[in-house]
């Protein structure tokens, strides 16, 4: 009978221990990422409160094992982390760790960082309150360079049919003539430009704070290649200020290209497209004077603008001009909006340069962004009535940025 | 002698008297720190008096501050790019691990640049530095831009709508999102269905933008407070009543 007793507390001793012992460890590469990092997994437990989970790294199977990252019990779910381990259910009942460097044995301050193409070897440890600890099963992987992220596989796919769907619209636009819906502030450009000759007062034409490699500054450089078109025809003085060099030095070749094609490159002079200052502030302080002294009769102002957005319009506002804005800057638009005649919001800025110049490319290719918000305008419909009537979150899951 | 002349040299006169007042008492220390704020004093009353009109003050304190800034654009680019990029780079060039060779090609590009102001029989270099960065640039946006304006705004929009406060939100930004979506449709033209969508998209458009100005006025006001902190306690040394 003792014997019996000695067996089965023995047994619930080596059940408990097994219990408090981290099990289904695992070690891999980190997905996605350019190496130098291995990913720790392994199940969740039901532990006493107070205790870690410590995760050690050594080099050698027989270690000796130094520390790397210490976990809560609470935290560090996959489901924590859906682009790397998914959206199954199972994801709630394991643990992971990313680990990236482990402490230097000589020195514990500095840390040893991972390489890539070495074997390491990984132990989580379960460190209960009252200091016991629970060492798991070794387990061993090595880091290495992804040569594909998978989790930007969304935003690949989406870019490429995008660009297909476009490249469709301008094979469309090169076969038959595509219908744009009047943008105001466009129809109104000439308008504007034709005021100016009237008066016999320049054009200014501002660009906003945004580089070259910004989506609006390029839409803002097509707008300017018309606008000087048709100053050049109207024989019109031409102003545009610059806060950036690069884009004053494709503004130039802009404004030149367009008084050449309007046949009056003797029209042109490289004074009209100026640099005014590199700083926000300055630059703003500096078109508010030169609207104040030459009050030009057309303000054009195209780009991505910051808090310089209505010292620029209310000033040109208080002059007389008739200002025309166009940004993609969500919380500029409703000063340019209270202060300008006419406002391209958003889009209608990258729409400006199909709708002033009416060529097939551009027309298609806009054709094909109205194609492909059609696209997202279904997926999200579908989406939601998928979510709401059967729980089902497939689409949503397709569609999230990570 | 016009009315604003007399009005400016007034000013001049009242201001320089008031520093005279604020050294002489010892409230601004006559030290580097008491000048910079009787500078930045000046400047700011300067620039603030475009609000009556423009007048030789502001055109002053608008030419200083342009110069000013492109003195510090210059000596900011000297030292965080030109010196720590390239001159040290290739002044510690290791002859025997050639690893700094590739600082040649961003440094030609550089110089490809400043093409631009030599004849035309080089100018056209500076095409191939802004090809560079007009190709790099647009490249690097494209999937930026897909997974900020489209992904990370698809994601939230497709939430199940359940008959709670929660799922009114949600249902108002589904509807909110569509509409204005199809405001933005260029090659339809808005009448009927469509017209009644895209109108309601410009209401929920001019909704956001009313409270986008609100919140944006409040910031300013906050800048203004802090002007105005400025000029009564560091300058005036007034002792002003916290809230």
């Amino acid at each position: 009978m003792r014997y019996f007793l000695c067996c089965i507390i023995l047994v619930l001793c080596a059940a408990q221990l097994y219990a408090q012992q981290p099990t289904g460890v695992k070690a891999e590469d980190t997905p996605n990422d350019s190496g130098g990092s291995i990913t720790v997994v392994w199940n969740r437990a039901e532990l006493p409160d107070g205790t870690m989970y410590k995760i050690a790294v050594s080099e050698s199977e027989t270690g000796p094992f130094h520390p790397a990252a210490s976990i809560d019990p609470s935290g560090n779910l996959q489901s924590s982390d859906p682009g790397t381990f998914g959206h199954g259910t199972e994801t709630s009942q394991m643990h992971f760790a990313k680990i990236a460097e482990y402490d230097d044995p000589v020195d514990p301050s500095k840390k040893i960082a991972i390489e890539n193409g070495k074997t390491y070897y990984v132990q989580v440890i379960a460190q209960l309150p009252y200091d016991e600890v629970f060492p798991s099963a070794i387990a061993s992987t090595e880091a290495y360079e992804n040569f594909f992220n998978t989790l930007k596989t969304n935003n690949f796919v989406l870019g490429t049919i995008f660009s297909l769907i476009i490249l469709g619209g301008i094979f469309l636009a090169q076969k038959r003539e595509l219908f744009i819906r009047r943008i105001a502030g466009l129809e109104a450009l000439d308008e504007a430009l034709g005021r100016a000759t009237e008066m016999g007062k320049p054009v200014l034409f501002i660009h906003g704070l945004h580089p070259m490699g910004s989506v609006s500054t390029i839409a803002a450089i097509n707008v300017l290649a018309r606008v000087a078109q048709r100053t050049a025809e109207f024989n019109t003085e031409l102003r545009v200020a610059n806060q950036d060099p690069v884009v004053m030095a494709v503004s130039q070749e802009v404004v030149k290209e367009s008084y050449l094609n309007a046949g009056r490159p003797d029209a042109y002079s490289e004074n009209s497209v100026f640099m005014v200052a590199t700083e926000q502030f300055s630059y703003a302080a500096a078109l508010d004077g030169m609207m104040v002294r030459d009050r030009p009769a057309t303000n054009i102002m195209m780009g991505y603008f910051y808090a310089e957005s209505l010292l620029l319009a209310e000033t040109g506002a208080s002059t007389g001009a008739i200002q025309i804005a166009g940004t993609d800057s969500y919380t500029q638009l409703p000063f340019f909006i209270t202060t300008c005649d006419y406002t391209l919001m958003g889009e209608e800025l990258y729409a400006a340069s199909a709708y002033l110049s009416r060529e097939p490319k551009l027309l298609g290719s806009l054709k094909g962004q109205d194609i492909g918000k059609a696209v997202l305008l279904i997926v999200m419909i579908l989406g939601t009535i998928l979510t709401t009537i059967l729980g089902n979150q497939t689409l949503t899951h397709i569609f999230t940025a990570y | 002698m016009s009315r604003d002349q007399i009005f400016f040299i007034v000013f001049f006169v009242v201001f320089v008297a008031i520093n005279i007042y604020l050294f002489g008492s010892g409230s601004l220390s006559a030290d580097w720190t008491g000048f910079g704020i009787f500078i930045a004093a000046g400047i700011t009353l300067s620039l603030y008096s475009f609000l009556y009109k423009d007048n030789p003050l502001f055109k002053f304190a608008e030419n200083l501050y342009v110069g000013v800034a492109a003195a510090y654009t210059l000596t900011q680019v000297w030292y965080t790019v030109l010196l720590a990029d390239v001159v040290i780079p290739f002044s510690e060039l290791d002859s025997e691990s050639m690893s700094n060779l590739w600082l040649i090609v961003p440094s030609l590009l550089g110089l490809f640049m400043l093409t631009q102001l030599s004849s035309a029989k080089f100018s056209w270099l500076s095409r191939i530095a802004f090809a560079f960065v007009v190709g790099l640039g647009a490249g690097l946006a494209i999937p930026r831009t897909i997974a900020a304006n489209v992904l990370a705004q698809l994601e939230p929009s497709m939430r199940p709508i359940t008959a709670t406060w929660e799922g009114l939100d949600l249902l108002i930004i589904l509807v909110g999102v569509v509409t204005v979506l199809v405001y933005f449709f260029y090659s339809v033209e808005h009448t009927g269905p469509v017209g009644v969508a895209s109108k309601i998209g410009i209401w929920f458009l001019m909704i956001s933008f009313g409270a986008s100005f609100g919140y944006t006025i409040m910031a300013r006001l906050s800048l203004l407070i802090g002007r105005v902190g400025f000029l009564l306690e560091d300058w005036l040394v007034l002792p002003l009543p916290y809230f």
